[in-house]
């Protein structure tokens, strides 16, 4: 536990200093809300457009952190440091999805007001609390999955390309299961009850994936 | 060590299949509803169980792969997902066939069976690419072991969360009331599965025997050579052994 805490500070205290990641998940997003609004030629969107919008969107921007996750370790020297550290390897797999997930949390904070205030037609304050709930799950299902991946991918010679490759298919459970927990919520005629089965899926999926990545990481980091 | 009994098991593939094949087409009832074209059920949905059995066996192979660090499961788990993938192809290719004839469109997106099998698909595809990205062929294994351990676990989940999403068009065939079929298409189908899962046990072997053969051959090779202690490295998205 310890040793995520400590990879995870140096995790922040890296991205604190260098802004590698954040600010272009943040702006991407903003971008692509914009797209999206030529490409649909639409000035609102509501229901399950409004949902499919939002998911898409957060999934892409999480590609560029995917992408970004593990390139300092491979490039730096950090993975051969942590080799040589006497300590669990998994842990830098924690530290790596809760950073991740931090990472999600304010690209968020920033896209969701973005989006409500560039295309969502109906208000989001009554919306609000499921869609904390409901991000929140998928971001933890994204972040175990690019954890994993993001390690798979980083040391291969395509690894821009093999990672989203490897990790689009993955997501789409995650997909399926926020798109349809977010569209009763962001409704014409405003925030209908938050299905519950939806978030039993992504619930469960977090929680399988979770598992099965810790069992399998280890192999990954063994040269 | 793979050519072992090998004839024996193609000779028990040919004659089941095209036993199942002859129940298929002269004894087995013509769809009450779809008609004649129904019949390729019989060769769509074995295949695409067969591979599903298939994706998941890649993934178990891996994990003895991990536990034991032995090249050949790892080449057991290619194999296996390589012809998996071939299946793969073949299901989605007679599945789009049968949606046109029964449904009258090519593709579904309200057809849950179908469109997570694509996703499987899609994530197989990855595999030959992730390997051959990998220039360290032990680390290739590993990295290989991991994804197909990674995606075996995916495809029970997948479907799982695309059935959730989606209408029910697509019959159930292994259904817990056996799918409704009478009995002689259900002994049909039966036949059919074991028929299919023979073809891929045989292709499977016959793919292993092949491997191993050819690496003795350049194994041997390299000896006349004289050059045994360097062995030649190429790019590669197969395994050696």
């Amino acid at each position: 536990m310890r040793v995520a805490a400590a990879i995870l500070r140096k995790e922040l205290r890296l991205e604190l200093r260098t802004f590698e990641s954040i600010p272009g998940m943040a702006l991407f997003s903003v971008t692509t809300f914009v797209v999206f609004h030529f490409g649909l030629n639409r000035a609102t969107v509501a229901g399950d457009l409004a949902a499919g919008i939002l998911v898409v969107t957060i999934l892409f921007a999480g590609m560029l952190g995917l992408n970004r996750l593990y390139v300092a370790d491979e490039e730096q020297g950090g993975f051969d440091g942590f080799l040589l550290a006497p300590v669990d390897r998994t842990w830098l797999f924690v530290a790596k999805a809760v950073a991740l997930f931090g990472y999600l949390t304010v690209l968020e904070i920033v896209a969701v007001p973005a989006f409500a205030f560039l295309l969502l037609g109906p208000g989001i304050g009554q919306a609000l609390p499921g869609l904390i709930v409901v991000l929140a799950l998928v971001n933890a299902g994204f972040a175990i999955i690019a954890a994993l991946v993001g390690a798979l991918a980083v040391r291969t010679r395509a690894r821009d390309l093999v990672g989203p490759l490897i990790a689009l298919p993955l997501l789409v459970p995650v997909v399926i299961g926020a798109a349809e927990a977010l569209e009763p919520l962001l409704l014409e005629g405003g925030a209908a009850v938050l299905p519950v089965r939806w978030l039993l899926v992504l619930g469960l999926y977090d929680l399988v994936f979770g598992l099965l990545a810790i069992a399998v990481f280890d192999p990954l980091l063994e040269d | 060590m793979y050519g072992k009994g090998i004839a024996a098991l193609s000779a028990a593939t040919v004659v089941t299949l095209v036993g199942a094949f002859a129940l298929v087409f002269f004894w087995a009832p013509n769809d009450a509803d779809q008609g004649f074209v129904q019949k390729i059920f019989y060769l769509h949905v074995p295949m695409a169980i067969v591979a599903l059995c298939g994706f998941v066996a890649g993934g178990i192979f891996a994990i003895q792969h991990l536990r034991t660090r032995d090249a050949v499961y790892d080449l057991k788990s290619y194999v296996a997902i390589h012809l998996s993938l071939i299946l793969a192809i073949g299901v989605l290719v007679t599945g789009s066939i049968w949606a046109k004839a029964a449904w009258g469109h090519w593709w579904l997106w309200d057809e849950p069976t179908l469109v997570s099998f694509l996703i499987v698909f899609l994530l197989y595809a990855t595999y030959q690419p992730l390997r051959f990205s990998i220039e360290d062929r032990e680390r290739q294994a590993r990295y290989a072991s991991v994804f197909a351990i990674t995606a075996g676990a995916f495809v029970p989940l997948n479907f799982l969360a695309v059935r959730l999403a989606e209408a029910y068009t697509h019959p159930r065939v292994l259904s817990a009331t056996g799918g409704a079929m009478p009995g002689d298409m259900r002994l049909t189908f039966l036949v059919t599965i074991v028929g299919m899962a023979l073809l891929f046990v045989t292709l499977w072997r016959f793919e292993m025997a092949a491997k191993h053969t050819r690496a003795r051959v350049s194994a041997l090779r390299r000896r006349l050579d004289g050059d045994a202690d360097n062995p030649v490295l190429r790019r590669s998205a197969a395994p050696t052994i």
